[in-house]
């Protein structure tokens, strides 16, 4: 029986992992700092995890990590990306990665070319795919680049040039040169969704590394797990689309602690407040997922049409610095990860969030003699308002209606939250809130999207909606959910203004557990 | 003589979401077609049509089509050089500047690189001094002046040239035929003298947009004061501030249409709903209408002060309602008539915001 799940989550400051069994009991956990080669920490947290559980009955393993991001951010182990858009004689006003900070652009672009292809709103074609052009466009990448990009205008709808141009490219310079199709990696949006087929071509040699570097860490143990990652909407992706497309892994660790936190309460909607040693994260879920962000992200500078969960961030944690002269502060500076040595209670001379939580009976941990003579009664109860107050705006902040949610609270400083908070039904906390995250990893499913336009006038809204929802859920399939657990997420309409027509976009989501095979 | 640089983009877009009360479309391609205008041809000189020889011909500009469309396809630059050559020939006199119809959403930003990539300047005015949908909205109509001759350029090449006997035909000819343009195209009409423009448009609307930007932009950077800076020099009222709830879309022959409601931060049985076709039009207080077209209703993020359009609205945010007398050709009887809540199919009467000062 290999029915037990390993769910690991790279975060900036710990690399935590967790064994979870079929039916979501946590076996063992573990966390650790994050290490410089971001595998040795994961390496260690699998061996303490491992460890404790029977390697053999071990079916899964899922992990999110920072790797792809800090990539990008640190433009470190980048490869070279031959960009080719499909799509002229439109957008010829705007090159490929005009709007890239320079360093990162001079250390991406390879070869880029816009050529004849590309389909308009309703399907037709702008202009006949320019094969001749295809064919010199992978000739002049030839020895100068590691991986390609091929964006077409509205490839959404209809990837036809795209997958077309690809084979000749492939033809041109043999099939192992990594080609990224703009379809398979975002939505409409013609430049967030090249910059993200650029962004993902760029990280061909990172997703080889983590995927290729996790299957070494697990040979040790001889494991036989399926390997997937997770990706910024809380779902999963094999290894070998891991490999093809990384850049969907971008941003999975909040999803994945509020994923975490749904799991653990057994609520499906709730407010998220995960309180770390610097700040304070809060995001809303809604049907067991983190509500979305309306605005487009931003990866180390570059727009893409990626959305991430709507949080919140403060600048308050357990490691929060607190200030009595001039008059009473806090934050948003933090001892960090320094708490066990700078905070009073733990014989430092800093004080902090932490010690007013102790002196106040929240925390029980550290000594809070030691901190009685930096904080009077009088200021820790001035600073323990403070708390509550922010905890209650940031509550309130996030939710959408007036209705009374409850409250989950994970991470290290959780212990800052109170136990009751205005408008809020009840405080959720969870033995296991720390390794949230990694649980989250843990517990993700198999997704399928489709994001497209659709013309109402040839066929009903109705039968437009239907056939978004048949090819999303075909998708979920393909990406290994079970089709009798298929459920549909998301559907999001946004009819064309200005014109007539009747043309909307359709967005649509189906979502279901792995298939246990 | 003033230039537009490169650094004037941000604040150029960012006031132009404000006047663009929603509509308008987002100014992001728009702004790097402007970026990559002025890395290749240079900083545009910005006129006075005053300054102008009075018999000059000045060409307004403007992209037509559907903004969710823009950001699939977008322009090739070359349209705006072939519907302006058309418009010489026809009219028989070079331009000696463009213009923009309308300083709101991305019709603000391309009629500045259309200038940067023809080497004329851009005049500092507009017809509109917000956003609106229609081709016939403008204080042009109010002044009697006909958007015919047009002529219109899509992608790939095609171009149109409109005789209409009168300016709603324009914009229903103009309309049709960008549908059959792939949804964008770019348009020329309402020719002037600079004369006629000095008398007749809004002059100085581009400068107004910028210095909004800029302002909105101090909110963002958190200097002090600068809200308040803000509203007064838009002599803007915040009328509400709300947490958004509820977001309705709809398509109503074509046209996207919805309500927005938000919820009183304070006193949560106050609600506020906004009644949306392309642009906010109307803002309703507990079912009173407290502020109508053709004055502006703009929802701007309570902390970063940078505004809204309809297609970034989304449950949750924390708003202000922030409300703008138009500009005074559109608070006489004619400029209701043009462009009040009736035009729009509301059965409701203009309600002049009233100004404090």
């Amino acid at each position: 029986m290999n029915s037990l799940r390993v769910g690991i989550d790279v975060g900036g400051t710990n690399t935590d992992a967790v064994v979870v069994d079929p039916v979501g009991e946590v076996l063992a956990w573990h966390k650790t700092p994050t290490t410089p080669e971001v595998l040795d920490g994961i390496s260690a947290a699998l061996a303490m995890v491992l460890a404790k559980v029977d390697t053999d009955a071990v079916g899964q393993v899922m992990l999110g990590t920072t790797h792809p991001v800090n990539a990008i951010i640190r433009r470190k182990g980048l490869g070279r990306v031959g960009v080719l858009r499909l799509a002229a004689p439109a957008t010829l006003s705007i090159s490929p990665l005009t709007s890239w900070p320079q360093d990162l652009a001079t250390t991406v672009k390879g070869h880029t070319e816009i050529i004849g292809g590309g389909h308009e709103y309703d399907g037709t074609e702008i202009s006949p795919l320019d094969e001749t052009a295809v064919r010199e466009f992978a000739r002049a990448c030839h020895g100068r680049v590691d991986a390609i990009a091929i964006t077409g205008v509205t490839s959404p709808a209809n990837p036809d040039h795209e997958l077309r141009a690809g084979t000749i490219v492939a033809e041109t310079l043999g099939a192992t040169l990594p080609v990224t199709l703009g379809h398979q990696v975002g939505g409409l949006g013609l430049l967030e969704r090249e910059n993200s087929a650029v962004l993902n071509a760029a990280l061909t040699f990172v997703g080889n590394d983590i995927v290729t570097g996790l299957r070494r860490s697990l040979d040790k143990y001889e494991l036989q797990a399926d390997v997937y990652l997770t990706q910024n909407d809380g779902t999963l992706l094999d290894a070998a689309e891991a490999i093809r497309r990384p850049i969907l892994t971008i941003g999975s660790g909040p999803t994945n602690s509020m994923r975490g936190a749904a799991y653990l309460s057994g609520l499906s909607d709730a407010i998220v407040m995960d309180v770390g040693g610097t700040s304070t994260d809060v995001g809303l879920l809604v049907d067991g997922f983190p509500r979305e962000s309306a605005h487009s992200v931003e990866i180390g500078g570059v727009r893409t049409n990626y959305r991430m969960p709507d949080l919140i961030a403060i600048g308050m944690g357990g490691g929060s610095i607190i200030r009595t002269t001039p008059q009473l502060g806090v934050g948003p500076d933090s001892v960090g990860y320094q708490l066990t040595e700078r905070a009073l209670i733990f014989g430092g001379d800093t004080p902090t969030l932490s010690d007013a939580a102790a002196l106040a009976g929240r925390a029980h941990f550290g000594s809070p003699e030691h901190a009685t003579s930096h904080l009077p009664p009088a200021t820790v109860a001035a600073v323990m308002a403070w708390v509550d107050d922010r905890v209650a705006t940031l509550a309130d902040r996030i939710k959408a209606t007036r209705t009374s949610l409850p409250l989950i609270v994970v991470g290290g400083g959780a212990v800052l939250v109170p136990d009751t908070v205005p408008e809020v039904s009840k405080v959720i906390r969870h033995p296991h809130a720390g390794v949230a995250n990694a649980i989250g990893a843990a517990i993700a499913e198999a997704s399928g999207t489709i994001d497209r336009t659709y013309t109402y006038a040839t066929s009903s809204r109705d039968a437009c909606i239907a056939d978004a929802k048949n090819q999303a859920t075909d998708a979920a399939v393909l990406a290994g959910a079970d089709p009798a657990q298929i459920r549909i997420t998301t559907v999001t309409e946004i009819p064309m203004s200005y014109m007539p027509g009747n043309c909307a976009r359709l967005h649509v989501k189906a979502v279901g557990p792995l298939l246990n095979t | 003589m003033r230039k537009i640089t490169l650094d004037d983009i941000e604040d150029l877009a960012a006031g132009a979401v404000v006047l663009g009360t929603g509509g308008g479309g987002d100014p992001y391609v728009a702004k790097l077609m402007l970026q990559q205008a002025i890395e290749r041809y240079g900083p545009v000189p910005v006129v006075d049509a005053a300054d102008l020889d009075p018999d000059g011909l000045i060409l307004p500009v403007a992209m037509v089509g559907a903004p969710t469309v823009a950001v699939e396809k977008f322009l090739n630059g070359s349209e705006a050089t072939r519907v302006l050559d058309a418009m010489q020939e026809r009219v028989g006199k070079p331009a000696v500047a463009v213009m923009p119809f309308e300083v709101g959403g991305m019709n603000t930003l391309y009629p500045v690189a259309v200038a940067a990539e023809l080497g004329l300047p851009v005049v500092d005015a507009d017809s509109m001094r917000r956003a609106f949908p229609a081709i016939e909205m403008t204080v042009f109509t109010l002044a009697g002046i006909p958007a015919s001759p047009m002529t219109l350029s899509d992608v790939k090449g095609n171009y149109v040239l409109c005789e209409t006997i009168d300016n709603d035909m324009a914009e229903k000819l103009i309309r049709a035929c960008t549908a059959q343009m792939g949804m964008i195209s770019v348009m020329v009409g309402y020719s002037l003298t600079a004369r006629q423009c000095a008398e007749s448009a809004i002059n100085g609307s581009l400068s107004y947009c910028l210095e909004i930007g800029r302002r909105v932009r101090a909110i963002g950077a958190g200097d002090a004061g600068a809200y308040e800076a803000f509203l007064e020099f838009c002599a803007a009222q915040i009328l509400f501030t709300g947490k958004v709830v509820d977001i309705e879309r709809r398509t109503v022959e074509g046209w996207a249409r919805g309500t927005v409601t938000l919820e009183h931060l304070d006193d949560p049985t106050r609600v506020m709903r906004v009644e949306i076709q392309n642009e906010n039009l109307i803002a309703f207080e507990d079912g009173e209408p407290k502020v109508t077209v053709p004055d502006l209703i703009t929802l701007i993020d309570v902390e970063t002060g940078m505004a809204m359009t309809t297609e970034g609205l989304a449950y949750g945010q924390r708003l202000h309602l922030i409300a703008m007398p138009a500009h005074e050709r559109w608070r006489t009887p004619e400029g209701i008539a043009l462009a009040g809540p009736r035009k729009f199919g509301y059965d409701i009467d203009y309600l002049p915001l009233v100004v404090a000062r």
